[in-house]
């Protein structure tokens, strides 16, 4: 029984052009990076960029317009909108994080489990994987808040349960072609342990391949993270998580449009310098089998 | 003769697999429905309850709460085969006809963003691989764009600038094509963006094939020669995805129903999530497995329409 639709395990694998292997990151990539690095600074230090703080209320000045005084404009509540979406770097960009890295360690675990742990447990492992994959991403994310709750936490597990059957097929696959190479097999003949071939061989070469995907996957899970904030699902409101502040901004449109346009670019100038940084080390590091 | 037989013995394990996939689903469904912390009776009466220990006990009776766990199981299994999804909690109506009620609009919603995406896709890749490096650039960039926007940003982009400012379309519901347009742009944008980018790699793939070359010494046009030769060879991987894409459109009508107020499954699902009606949530995650479910299958059919070197192996 074979998987039902050959899914591609990094659907933006083959998306590059053939380039050199040794490519320069060219200006768009290295203006990516520069983004990225400021991204950090701000989640990391938001006090270095704005004296003002993201909860403070002043009903005087609610509402009103981007200007000297107010660079992004202010909420209904008169909270600066800069200000928030400042703080809003930290708890919006950690959730994606903290889903990815999650999402690698239990597609990691799967996908070890499976490549390793015989065929009765290969097919089992890889059966469930396949009815997971048969659900949207999102669908798998809602059915798990349904059961665990909404919540900052429970969102960046939901996410990454939705981003775990994609990863394990990746790492089961490259277990299997590493476990028949010839250092595993000289490794084994050494006389080493299997304990010590799983951590010290296979399993960093098999990695490889996941985290240049899941570079690309972190970019993927801060838009659904935003989104599940943005359904009122994740961060709460007064938190200023940029989809959580999308979400309140969207019932202020005719009236205040800032409150629309800014969260939702910061989300967009943090995908895509993460999805063009992404896409950068995918054109230098992935194998090129075909 | 045996190839005969040979078709039907993989038509059959295909159809077995489909059903093992939808097994397994509704087993995960009542997995999660029973991981659920708490007393299934509260979260069905909901926070604000006054009900007493009595009616609480009629209840469980009633939903069959109390049985052992593998009865309810095989109850829940036995029932979906009759077709029967249960009832919701919250709005006390069969799932079957919540569901079926609210199917209209979010299938017009992923028709028309599915075309929508698949139009621009293969206009922008026919037009710009290997060739107009200007455009293909602006292109790739887009592309790049429309993969990366949220779609409950662009949504709300469009809306701000069609709806209120300058009063173009609708600003919410679902009444006639006037308010399907911003909704079915913003869910196609992602999926167009994905599309062109596989399909202009694609297409820049069998541009470079020998048999390019004869066909334009026969005199076919740069663009006869895509739409009739190289399409073809790029189609499985664009249809693989489209149909891949298309099963995931479920997720994404979620947030586009709820930026633009539509009706539909979307708009259900939040509901049922938000409120724990887990026999709802039930029905929408076996829905959109089995819409996945049904699209691979369709799809296995139209490679074989698209691949003659499929038919013959």
């Amino acid at each position: 029984m074979t998987a039902l639709v050959d899914l591609p395990s990094a659907p933006t694998a083959a998306v590059q052009s053939p380039r050199p292997r040794r490519a320069r990151p060219s200006a768009p990539v290295l203006a990516a990076s520069a983004v990225l690095v400021l991204l950090v600074l701000v989640a990391a230090f938001p006090g270095l960029f704005t004296g003002v703080s993201p909860t403070a209320t002043n009903p005087v000045d609610a509402l009103t317009a981007p200007s000297g005084a107010h660079w992004l404009g202010t909420d209904e509540l008169g909270r600066d909108e800069y200000a928030r979406i400042i703080y809003g770097a930290r708890p919006s960009l950690l959730i994606g994080l903290s889903a990815t890295v999650l999402a690698v360690a239990g597609g990691a675990l799967l996908g070890l489990a499976a490549a390793l742990g015989g065929r009765l447990g290969d097919s089992i492992l890889m059966r469930l994987v396949d009815v997971l994959l048969a659900l949207p991403q999102l669908m798998l994310a809602l059915l798990v808040i349904t059961v665990l709750g909404p919540g900052t936490v429970n969102t960046a597990v939901a996410v990454a349960i939705g981003l775990i059957p994609g990863y394990a097929r990746i790492v089961r696959a490259e277990a299997q072609v590493v476990r028949r190479s010839g250092y595993v097999e000289a490794a084994v003949g050494l006389g080493l342990r299997r304990r010590t071939v799983i951590a010290r061989h296979i399993l960093p070469n098999a990695l490889g391949p996941l985290l240049v995907v899941a570079t690309v996957g972190f970019g993927a899970a801060i838009i659904t993270a935003s989104g599940l904030s943005f359904l009122g699902l994740g961060a709460q409101p007064p938190s200023p998580e940029w989809g959580a502040m999308l979400s309140d901004g969207r019932n202020y449109l005719a009236v205040g449009w800032w409150l629309g346009v800014f969260p939702g670019a910061a989300i967009t100038l943090s995908v895509v310098s993460i999805n063009l940084v992404g896409r950068h080390l995918q054109a230098r590091f992935t194998r090129r089998t075909a | 003769m045996t190839r005969g037989r040979s078709i039907a013995t993989a038509a059959a394990r295909r159809l077995l697999a489909a059903v093992a996939v939808l097994f397994g689903a509704a087993t995960l469904a009542f997995a999660a429905l029973e991981l659920i912390p708490g007393d299934p009776v509260e979260t069905l009466l909901g926070p604000a309850t006054t009900a007493s220990p009595a009616v609480r006990r009629q209840i469980a009776v009633e939903y069959g709460f109390n049985r052992p766990v593998l009865v309810q199981y095989l109850d829940f299994i036995g029932r979906l085969l009759r077709g029967d999804l249960g009832q919701s909690y919250q709005l006390e109506r069969p799932v079957s006809s919540l569901i079926t009620g609210q199917l209209g609009p979010t299938a017009q919603l992923a028709g028309a963003a599915i075309v929508l995406a698949v139009l621009a896709a293969l206009f922008s890749a026919v037009a710009t691989a290997g060739r107009r490096p200007a455009l293909r650039a602006a292109a790739i960039a887009g592309e790049l764009l429309a993969v990366s926007i949220p779609t409950y940003w662009s949504g709300i982009l469009l809306l701000t600038a069609f709806s209120f400012q300058l009063r173009i379309f609708p600003v919410a519901g679902d009444q006639g094509l006037a308010a399907l347009v911003l909704p079915a742009v913003t869910l196609a944008l992602p999926v167009a963006g994905v599309l062109g980018q596989v399909l202009r790699e694609g297409l820049e793939a069998a541009l470079a094939e020998p048999f390019v070359v004869t066909a334009r010494a026969r005199g076919l046009s740069q663009t006869a020669v895509r739409l009739r030769h190289a399409l073809r060879h790029a189609a499985v991987p664009l249809l693989t995805l489209t149909g891949w894409l298309t099963g995931t459109l479920f997720g994404g009508a979620v947030l586009v129903e709820t930026v633009f107020g539509r009706p539909g499954i979307g708009t259900l699902t939040l509901q049922a999530v938000s409120s724990k009606d887990m026999p709802l949530v039930t029905g929408i995650v076996l829905l959109s497995a089995a819409v996945f479910v049904a699209i691979s299958m369709l799809l296995d059919l139209l490679y074989l329409a698209i691949d003659p070197r499929l038919r013959t192996s």
